[in-house]
């Protein structure tokens, strides 16, 4: 995930640093908010524990690991304002002190691994709560849910980045199809730990889950046990229904769709009619089958990932003036 | 990627790479990635004179050269997905050793090969030449907001002692048979973030009375104010000057 | 002067939580004392040192330090004159090294320049750490984080030292240098602590916390010559050690 430099061209990259800035400097003005004079030491030691959480490999089958990457978890326990700020230091320490990570790549490596997780992934779980039961059990499942789409949409915002930066002629729909297919598998896992940590903490310190803040106690205490095995296999099941979908669309030979392209005559009228070649990479966009729909489905993926950004962005507001209104709050100092 | 160790890459030594001040080596650091970046991948002799300008500074910094080797080794995984980019790429194709691959698809590979490998060169020497604190003051003076960078100074902090806490918990249910091979088997990893999460949240109250104490009030004092000199910065420009060059020449010749 | 060093008046103190910590606690100390705060775990001890310096405040009650009351206009004066030395010293050094470590508290007081940096150096040497000056602290012993997160407090020239548990973790070779410098130093200490030989040998009052008050309160070789005070609040004498044949800590 740490992409580094040269992958997407310099122009997206300055794009989505200019992105990136702009939404963090906004997360930072709302922690500060959030948190006042707590918000250095607060969000330090937990940039510290999601950098540490990374290094926690867990098991995936017959002894093959993976890793968490905890943007929306981050986003659960402490607010999407809090939760992409945090990400967005461990990113970039990752990329100045340990060259981890293109300098050039910052841009869309915050982009895609903090402020899409954090306040994309915290929209979804948002909204899932809405649904799900008003219990810990809810808050684990929306937050299971919510951590594994995280990294589907950050894997779907590359890919967008793609359609305009792309160095090399891989077309959209490949990179797409691999990017979302692969990502679904490591969502799974991150679906998994991010659901059951939160329900950890639930079960300790209740008061420390910025997205259950809304459950008293007694809903709190209630939670209908969920089989973990089942969970499991439930994931892949979605998984599996999700990436035969994106099959569909995705060119699964686009060797075999060009030939089927030339047959028919149809190569030369797509290659002239380069829908909207002027903002997309060329080489994104040449050699798709078929073009029209790719860019379509681009088009609605991209339409969903602002969505859901910019809902975590607004709900991070709208939680700070109820906040603000309700009385001062925040002081959850123990000894 | 990313995961697995928590020290960072700095390497003690006294050369006149690491006496530069930091906001240098930073802005001299992205401004020659910036330029790699816009050279024409065509250009391999533009970029042949970029890795002989970042083996140079290697070479005055003193890092090992087997460091940073060992190093390099974090991009392998792009490079190996660079190198699938002919089989899948659209485009002319040509024969490669008797396998039909796309030409302009080769060219992408040399072109993500050759950037991510300049690229991350240029990142070891910056991250093996400066210790962390120096490089987020260098941020600070190249006016990124204070505040981040004094949150990624506490991260720095603490990421060794909640890494040792981590090792103690792994330790700790390895020493009572946990050895988990399946995703379902993952509970007491997932109960161990959740616990460690809570050490960290009030680790960090602790952390804000210790300052309160100490007379905090929400801006950290500075202390250190030396600023870099103009004879600092023309002798780091150097390095990205030479590759904006280069870029710009190739870019002529391409154009 | 008829104010004392530290007093503390019917403090009472419940946490969000809803647990509550102290119900009515009330205490004097003169200047120049050196008082061991003895208790079980929970007893509230730590929770009553964190009224010293306003980190907490009290529900009702009064906390005055040095005749100066504990409110918000005389917070910054108040942590002045109070230095607190955390029990866990990773919580007390938060900077990238040593140095800034203890020129944080310094120059939150506004002192900059020579006049920082030998402040630093003298609260180093008061506790024969000026070699680590440069260090990162994590990288130190227990003993020397320990006497590190002493110069941090002792750089801002406090009146009241207190101190949480500052023998715990220690090596005995760590815990007698600590010992010493605390007994070199002319300032009112408050010490929490289990290690009772050490309450004998540093502090010639002590006084027993539980429940949230103080329940008893007196020269600190009585105290733990009371076998049955002891065993009431989950207290013990190590194996062996007999109070009464103790020479007494002499007072200043």
């Amino acid at each position: 995930m740490h992409a580094p430099d040269g992958f997407l061209n310099a122009g997206t990259a300055v794009a989505t640093g200019a992105i990136s800035a702009g939404a963090l400097g906004m997360a930072l003005r709302q922690t500060r908010e959030q948190l006042g004079d707590k918000q250095v030491p607060l969000a330090g030691i937990a940039a510290a524990f999601i950098f540490a959480a990374q290094m926690f490999n867990f098991p995936v089958a017959a002894g093959t690991t993976g890793h968490l990457l905890g943007g929306a978890l981050a986003a659960v326990l402490l607010g999407p304002a809090m939760g992409a700020v945090v990400v967005a230091v461990v990113v970039v320490v990752q990329a100045l002190a340990f060259a981890d990570g293109g300098l050039t790549a910052l841009g869309y490596n915050v982009f895609n691994m903090a402020i899409v997780t954090a306040f994309g992934g915290y929209a979804i779980f948002r909204l899932l709560r809405r649904i799900l039961p008003r219990n810990a059990t809810g808050v684990i499942g929306a937050t299971a849910l919510a951590a594994g789409l995280s990294v589907v949409l950050s894997a779907t915002a590359f890919s967008i980045q793609w359609l305009f930066g792309a160095t090399a002629p891989v077309p959209f729909d490949t990179v797409f199809g691999s990017m979302v297919g692969v990502h679904l598998l490591i969502g799974i896992g991150e679906a998994v730990l991010s659901g059951m940590a939160v329900g950890a903490v639930l079960a300790a310190r209740p008061d420390l889950v910025y997205g259950a803040r809304d459950l008293d106690r007694a809903a709190l205490a209630d939670r209908p046990a969920m089989g973990m095995r089942e969970f499991v296999i439930a994931g892949l099941l979605v998984a599996l229904l999700f990436a035969v979908v994106v099959s569909q669309f995705a060119a699964p030979d686009p060797d075999g769709l060009e030939r089927v392209a030339e047959d028919t005559g149809f190569a030369e009228s797509a290659q002239e009619h380069a829908l909207g070649g002027g903002i997309f990479a060329d080489y994104a966009t040449a050699g798709i089958g078929n073009e029209t729909l790719s860019l379509a489905i681009a088009g609605v993926v991209g339409v969903v990932i602002t969505l859901a950004v910019m809902t975590g962005l607004f709900m991070a507001v709208r939680d700070r003036r109820r906040a603000a209104a309700s009385g001062p709050t925040g002081d959850r100092t123990a000894a | 990627m990313g995961a697995g160790h928590a020290h960072p890459l700095y390497v003690h030594e006294h050369s006149p790479v690491h006496r530069l001040a930091p906001e240098v080596k930073l802005a001299a650091a992205f401004a020659f990635v910036l330029a790699v970046a816009v050279t024409p991948r065509e250009a391999i002799w533009a970029f042949a004179i970029d890795a002989a300008t970042v083996g140079l500074v290697i070479r005055l910094a003193r890092l090992p050269v087997r460091f940073v080797a060992a190093r390099l080794a974090i991009i392998l995984p792009f490079i190996a997905f660079a190198f699938l980019i002919p089989f899948v790429a659209s485009g002319e194709r040509i024969d490669v050793l008797g396998v039909s691959v796309s030409q302009v698809g080769l060219w992408g590979t040399w072109n993500i090969i050759a950037k991510a490998t300049l690229g991350a060169g240029v990142s070891i020497l910056l991250a093996g030449t400066t210790e962390v604190p120096q490089l987020l003051r260098g941020l600070e003076r190249l006016r990124v907001p204070p505040t981040l960078t004094t949150i990624a100074a506490f991260m720095v902090r603490y990421l060794e002692l909640l890494a040792a806490e981590l090792g103690r918990m792994r330790t700790a249910m390895t020493a009572r048979g946990y050895d988990p091979r399946w995703l379902w088997q993952v509970r007491p990893i997932a109960a161990g973030a959740g616990a460690l999460f809570i050490r960290s949240y009030e680790r960090g109250e602790r952390v804000h009375a210790a300052m309160l104490s100490r007379g905090y009030s929400g801006a950290m004092p500075t202390i250190d104010e030396r600023v870099a000199s103009r004879r600092e910065w023309l002798a780091a420009a150097s390095a990205p000057l030479t590759a904006g060059i280069a870029a710009a020449v190739a870019l002529a010749v391409v154009a | 002067m008829s104010h004392a060093a530290v007093q503390i008046s019917g403090v009472r103190f419940t946490y969000p939580d809803g647990r509550e910590a102290l119900c009515g606690a009330d205490l004097r100390v003169e200047h120049g004392q050196r008082v061991a705060l003895l208790g079980p775990n929970g007893a509230g001890k730590t929770t009553l040192a964190l009224q010293l310096n306003g980190i907490h405040r009290p529900d009702a009650g009064d906390v005055e330090i040095g005749g100066l009351p504990v409110t918000d206009p005389n917070l910054a004066e108040v942590r002045r004159r109070v230095g607190m030395v955390f029990q866990d010293a990773d919580d007390q050094l938060f900077m990238p090294t040593v140095r800034e470590d203890v020129a944080f508290g310094p120059a939150n007081l506004g002192l900059r320049g020579d006049e920082l940096a030998s402040r630093v150096t003298k609260a180093l040497e008061g506790v024969g750490a000026a070699e680590l000056a440069d260090r990162a602290p994590h990288h130190l012993s227990g003993g020397e984080r320990r006497r590190v997160a002493l110069a941090t407090v002792l750089a801002m020239r406090p009146d009241v030292l207190v101190l949480d548990e500052p023998t715990s973790g220690l090596d005995p070779a760590g815990r007698r240098e600590l010992i010493g410098v605390l007994q070199g130093l002319p300032i009112t200490q408050l010490a929490i602590t289990h290690d009772l030989p050490f309450a004998l040998e540093l502090c010639e009052r002590a006084v027993i916390v539980d429940g949230g008050r103080v329940v008893a309160d007196g020269a600190t070789a009585d105290l733990l010559a009371d076998e049955e005070l002891l065993h009431a609040h989950r207290l013990e004498l190590p194996f062996g050690l007999d109070p009464r044949t103790v020479p007494p800590s002499r007072p200043r």
